[in-house]
């Protein structure tokens, strides 16, 4: 469902009026709206240049340039698996590739029915107790098959 | 009763919050008065969610703690079944030269009060009794290095910002800890972040910064809320404020966020993300000590740098800096990690052999098979094989192997690692990570993995396309990212040559 475009911009309105008088207040501003949205919205990104004084290209740069930050909504659950050296020596790779077939979706994908997006991070500061894995907030350490099924029957 | 349970990340990682939880349901339904504290980890990952009982003998330690294991403890707690004796008697702890993370782990985290009864604020005391060009030649004679991985001497770039004239200054803390392996400024964060504030604020004096940034990770986000709540009470405490500690002086810092970006872990690249830039590296000169933040005079200084501050101040320079080995003074904060039977942060004076580390601390792997190979410092440190591990662990030792320590990350890997694998790993994420900004970082990385992968098929002679390319982007990147990543290739590499050949690769198959 495209969200309301007018009340898009109030919420950005109400982000930017917050972070007044920053320093470096962009990176700020761009979680805060995500954080209200789940991604962040393309009308957005003039409205910031304009209140920053910056071109939309160069908001769009900064944006694009980070992993963070979705144009896109993501599923209603983020599952982040680490692909980082440690993990990897604890069979990272075993798991994500049970994961992805699992929930039938390469990295970066959403199950078809909005459940879950899997994404790649590169560590979780969990490297002794590997593999690790986040959901949404939740974080896992010692990740292993089991645990990757009961969360496929756990995020619907 | 006083019961400690890890709020650490590690811990929750491993069920710390159900325990606690069950800790507190136990407790009422006995009808047991009991003081839960969510403290930091103690670093003996293995035996995370690591309970603490308070008794009159000291803290004795349960673990690894399930919720199954919690009613026992409220019965005989010396005959629990998951009873450790008292923590600090441990072997892992007693081998420990704890001085940057002596809170960690012990007091609550977020108790000013708790802080000050284990010598916090010392240090900043004493400074502010000193002169700012005092306490930089403190920090100097301490031989304190950049534990970040440079190694930089911490005193004279504090002096280089001390001595700039320039209406504001910055210290930014470089939190952006993005390399496998370690977790040691997120322990510190999470575990004792009054330290670091404290660091912070000496550096403020010392230099004549009012502003401080903590640059920290969105993969950390523990250790991001519990830094501005720290951040919240040492405000309300007068720590931070319009006048330090009543001392007149100004300082106060908050906490900003990266959006997943690697390459922001490096210094310049860092600074402009906390601009809001695109975190692309800024060629140097001019030193961010001269141009920095907002192209003022900043002190950029890892987590562990600034966190070891405040016992320098406290116990004096001279303290510190008879630790350690060779130019490599005072201590290191371990962080034993990947596939291990006894993970976690061990910190100890430089001068270790890399083998008493991994074989005696870390016990071996956790497979249980034969360590193949050690990679020290993150994602862009060196593998070491089994013959070297006479090195000393210093700054110069591991340089003079060509390898580094960088954090003091180290990933233990079996017998079952594909040492070509983990080669064209470290170029292919070189190519995702790369900022862009120079040429042999950008394209080198992606025909990195392009030459790896004709390695693999069998093509030998892509092995002298191979090294050429490292020399091209050792030398000729902008920063450490596509200068290091050579280091992981070649010692695979030159190590492990067997990895590399097609008969190994065929054997496989």
């Amino acid at each position: 469902m495209p969200l309301d475009e007018a009340a898009v911009l109030s919420r950005v309105n109400e982000i930017l009026a917050e972070h007044n008088g920053m320093e470096g207040p962009l990176l700020p501003i761009l979680h805060a709206i995500q954080e209200s949205f789940g991604h962040v919205p393309q009308a957005a990104l003039p409205v910031i240049a304009q209140h920053l004084t910056l071109s939309r290209a160069e908001v769009h740069g900064v944006m694009s340039f980070y992993h963070d930050f979705r144009e896109q909504p993501a599923g209603r659950h983020v599952l982040k698996l680490c692909r980082a050296e440690a993990c990897q020596s604890m069979g990272a790779d075993r798991m994500a590739e049970h994961a992805q077939r699992r929930f039938g979706i390469e990295w970066h994908e959403t199950t078809k029915d909005g459940a879950v997006t899997l994404e790649p991070v590169f560590c979780l500061g969990l490297c002794a107790c590997a593999p690790a894995a986040m959901v949404d907030g939740r974080l896992v350490g010692r990740l292993d098959e089991a645990r990757i099924d009961a969360l496929a029957e756990e995020l619907r | 009763m006083k019961i400690y349970v890890p709020g650490d990340a590690a811990a929750k990682a491993l069920g710390a919050d159900d325990v606690a939880r069950a800790v507190v349901t136990e407790a009422a339904a006995r009808g047991v008065e009991v003081t839960v504290v969510r403290n930091g980890s103690r670093g003996m990952i293995w035996l995370e969610p690591l309970v603490e009982v308070v008794t009159e003998y000291g803290r004795m330690g349960f673990g690894p703690m399930s919720v199954a294991d919690v009613p026992a403890l409220f019965g005989d707690i010396e005959a629990h079944p998951k009873a450790l004796g008292l923590t600090e008697e441990l072997p892992w702890m007693k081998r420990q030269t704890r001085l940057t993370f002596a809170r960690v782990g012990v007091v609550d985290p977020l108790s000013l009060k708790d802080y000050e009864l284990h010598h916090g604020l010392k240090g900043l005391r004493r400074a502010i009794a000193m002169e700012p060009a005092a306490i930089v030649q403190e920090v100097t004679d301490s031989g304190l290095r950049g534990r970040g991985g440079a190694g930089f001497p911490t005193g004279i770039k504090w002096k280089t910002v001390h001595d700039a004239q320039a209406p504001q200054k910055y210290i930014v803390c470089n939190a952006d800890e993005g390399d496998s392996a370690t977790f040691a400024d997120r322990m510190l964060m999470e575990g004792d972040p009054f330290t670091l504030i404290e660091g912070m604020a000496i550096a403020g004096l010392a230099v004549g910064a009012t502003k401080g940034y903590v640059y920290t990770r969105s993969e950390y986000p523990d250790a991001v809320s519990q830094m501005q709540k720290a951040i919240e009470v040492a405000r309300a405490g007068g720590v931070l404020g319009t006048s330090v500690l009543g001392s007149g002086r100004a300082f106060d810092m908050e906490v900003r966020v990266g959006a997943g970006a690697y390459v922001c872990g490096e210094e310049t690249s860092l600074l402009n993300s906390l601009e809001g830039k695109r975190g692309v590296v800024r060629a140097k000169p001019p030193l961010p000590a001269l141009e920095g933040f907002m192209a003022r005079p900043t002190v950029v200084n890892n987590v562990i740098s600034l966190a070891s501050v405040p016992v320098i101040m406290d116990r004096g320079a001279a303290f510190y800096k008879n630790f350690g080995m060779g130019r490599s003074h005072g201590t290191m904060a371990l962080q034993i990690a990947g596939n291990v039977r006894f993970g976690g942060l061990f910190e100890t004076a430089f001068g270790l052999s890399l083998g008493e580390i991994v074989d005696d601390i870390g016990g071996g792997t956790a497979s249980g098979r034969p360590v193949k190979a050690v990679q020290v410092g993150g994602p862009l440190g060196a593998w070491f094989p089994r013959e070297l591990f006479d090195t000393p662990f210093t700054y110069e030792d591991f340089a003079a192997k060509g390898g580094l320590i960088g954090h003091a990350g180290l990933t233990i890997a079996d017998d079952t690692v594909d040492m070509l694998k983990m080669a064209r790993f470290a170029m292919e994420f070189c190519a995702i990570e790369s900022c862009g900004k120079c040429t042999p970082c950008r394209i080198g990385a992606v025909r990195g993995v392009e030459t790896l992968d004709r390695i693999g098929g069998g093509d030998a002679s892509g092995i002298p396309l191979l090294t050429d390319l490292c020399e091209t982007m050792k030398s000729g990147s902008l920063c450490a990212l596509g200068g290091f990543t050579p280091y992981p290739v070649m010692s695979a590499l030159t190590h492990f040559p067997d990895d590399f050949t097609a008969t190994h690769k065929e054997a496989a198959e």
